[in-house]
C-alpha cells in the first residue's frame, strides 16, 4: 500500500494522476447526467401523489449523498495529509471543500424547493435538514480558517486538523440533532424508503447519484491540479508544462 | 541541583499561572459574567415578561449565553502567550504539550465555567425557573461548561497565529457546540416535567470523557501549526 502510494506524494506524480483519471470522471459525469436527467426528468412516469414535482428528487438526493461522501472524503485526505505529512493530500483537503459545500448547498435549495410544495414550508426544523444545515457551517468552517491563513502552508494543516474534528463530531452531532428532534416534534415527513421505490424511478436516481460522484471527482480534479501548479510554480517541471504550451 | 521532573509539578504550574494572571485582571472574569447577565436580561425586554413563557424558554437561553459569554474568554486564551512567546517555551520544554494544554484549560475553565455554575441559581431565578430545574441547570453547567472549554480551545489553537481571530474562531466552534446545547438544554425541560434526566448528563458526561483525552491531542496540533 505504501509502496503504490508513496510515489504520488510527489507533485508531479500526483499532477499526472490527475490527468489521467479526469478523463473517465468527465465521461462518466457527462454520460451519467445525460442520461439520467433526461431519463429522470423526461421518461421516469410521475409519481402518483406528488405528480412531476418529484422529480427533483434526481438532483436532491445525489448531492444530499455526496455532500456527505466529499466530506468523508476530505478528513480522510486530511488524515493522510497529517499523519503522513503529504503536501498533496492538504491540497485535495482544500479541493473538495468548496465541491462538497456546493453539493451540500444544492442539497439545501432544491430541498427547499421541493418542501414548498410538499410542506407547505420552504424550512422545517426537521433533524435531516438542521444536519445538513450544520455539515454546510463545518465546510465553511475549513474553508474559512484555509483562506484566513496568509501562510498557506500552515492554512493547509489547520484545514487538515479542522476537518478532522469535524468528522469526529459530524456523527455526534447527526445523533443529537435527530434525537432533538424526535423529542420536540415529530411530524415532518422525510421518510421515505428507497426499497419502496419503484424500479422505473430507481434506475434513474442511481444513474444520477454516481453522475454526481463523476462532477464531485471532476470539479476536485480540475481544482487539485490548479492548487498542485500554484503550489510547484517556481519547480522546473511547472516551467516545462507551461511552455510547452 | 537535581532536576526534579513530574507531570503533575507542570500541570499545577501551568495552572497556577493562568488563574493568577486571570485573577490579577479581575476584568476578564468580570466581563464574560456580565456579559451572560446583560444576555440573559435582553431576552425577557425582548420577548415580553410573562412567566409560563420565560419557564419554557429559560433553558435555551441560559444555555445559550453560556455559550456566547465562553467564547468571549476563549480568544485570550492562547493570544497573549503567544505573543509573548510564552507558547513557544511550552512546545519546545520536556513535558508534553498536551499536559500543558490541558493546565490551560482547566485554568480557563475555572475562570470563565465555574463562576457560571455558581451564578447558575441567580439566572435560573431571574429565569423564573422552577427549584425542581436548579438542580439540572447547575449540573448541566457543571458538566457541560468544561466541554465547551475543551471544543473552543481546539478553535482557539487553531486561530491564534491569526490577526483577527475572534470571529472566525465562533464560525468554528459554535457548530460544534451544538450537541452539548441539545443535550444540555433537554435534560433542563427533561427536569421541569419531573422527570429522569440521567440520560442526558451521562450523555454529557461521556462527551467531557472523550474531550479530556482527545481535545488536549488536537488542540497541541493545532497549536504546532500555529506556532511554526
Amino acid at each position: 500500500m505504501w509502496k503504490w502510494l508513496h510515489p504520488y506524494a510527489k507533485a508531479e506524480r500526483a499532477y499526472q494522476l490527475c490527468n489521467t483519471l479526469l478523463p473517465y470522471f468527465a465521461v462518466i459525469a457527462v454520460v451519467g447526467l445525460l442520461v439520467g436527467w433526461v431519463w429522470g426528468l423526461a421518461y421516469a412516469p410521475a409519481d402518483y401523489q406528488q405528480k412531476d414535482s418529484y422529480r427533483i428528487i434526481f438532483i436532491h438526493v445525489p448531492s444530499a449523498i455526496w455532500s456527505m461522501g466529499a466530506y468523508s472524503s476530505m478528513a480522510i485526505a486530511a488524515i493522510i495529509a497529517l499523519v503522513w505529512q503529504i503536501r498533496n493530500a492538504e491540497l485535495a483537503v482544500i479541493s473538495i471543500a468548496p465541491v462538497g459545500a456546493a453539493m451540500t448547498a444544492i442539497a439545501l435549495i432544491t430541498g427547499a424547493a421541493w418542501g414548498k410544495p410538499m410542506w407547505g414550508a420552504w424550512w422545517v426544523w426537521d433533524a435531516r435538514l438542521t444536519s445538513e444545515l450544520i455539515l454546510l457551517f463545518l465546510y465553511f468552517g475549513v474553508l474559512s480558517l484555509y483562506h484566513a491563513f496568509e501562510d498557506k502552508k500552515s492554512g493547509g494543516r489547520a484545514a487538515c486538523i479542522l476537518a478532522i474534528v469535524g468528522v469526529v463530531n459530524l456523527p455526534i452531532i447527526h445523533f443529537s440533532v435527530e434525537w432533538w428532534n424526535t423529542l420536540h416534534q415529530g411530524s415532518t415527513i422525510t421518510k421515505f424508503d428507497t426499497s419502496a421505490i419503484d424500479p422505473s424511478m430507481l434506475w434513474p436516481l442511481l444513474i444520477n447519484i454516481v453522475a454526481f460522484a463523476g462532477v464531485l471527482g471532476v470539479v476536485t480534479l480540475i481544482r487539485l491540479k490548479n492548487e498542485i501548479l500554484r503550489c510547484e510554480q517556481h519547480r522546473p517541471w511547472v516551467r516545462e508544462l507551461v511552455n510547452r504550451g | 541541583m537535581q532536576t526534579h521532573h513530574s507531570y503533575w509539578l507542570a500541570f499545577k504550574s501551568v495552572y497556577t499561572k493562568d488563574v493568577t494572571l486571570a485573577f490579577r485582571q479581575r476584568a476578564e472574569i468580570v466581563n464574560p459574567l456580565l456579559f451572560f447577565l446583560i444576555v440573559i436580561t435582553l431576552f425577557p425586554l425582548a420577548i415580553g415578561p410573562e412567566p409560563a413563557l420565560l419557564t419554557r424558554i429559560a433553558p435555551g437561553i441560559i444555555w445559550v449565553a453560556a455559550l456566547l459569554s465562553t467564547m468571549l474568554g476563549l480568544d485570550k486564551l492562547f493570544r497573549d502567550d503567544y505573543n509573548d512567546g510564552s507558547l513557544e517555551q511550552l512546545i519546545a520544554s520536556p513535558y508534553p504539550l498536551s499536559l500543558s494544554v490541558l493546565a490551560k484549560v482547566a485554568a480557563h475553565w475555572t475562570v470563565s465555567g465555574l463562576p457560571m455554575v455558581l451564578l447558575a441559581p441567580l439566572f435560573a431565578l431571574l429565569m423564573n425557573l422552577e427549584t425542581q430545574s436548579l438542580n439540572a441547570t447547575v449540573l448541566t453547567l457543571l458538566i457541560g461548561t468544561p466541554l465547551l472549554s475543551f471544543i473552543g480551545a481546539i478553535g482557539a489553537g487553531l486561530t491564534v497565529a491569526l490577526q483577527k481571530g475572534g470571529i472566525l474562531m465562533s464560525l468554528l466552534v459554535l457548530p460544534l457546540y451544538i450537541p452539548v446545547l441539545i443535550f444540555a438544554t433537554s435534560a433542563i425541560d427533561t427536569s421541569s416535567m419531573s422527570l429522569a434526566y440521567g440520560g442526558q448528563l451521562a450523555i454529557l458526561g461521556a462527551m467531557l470523557a472523550v474531550a479530556i483525552v482527545a481535545a488536549p491531542i488536537a488542540i497541541s496540533s493545532a497549536l504546532r501549526v500555529s506556532v511554526s
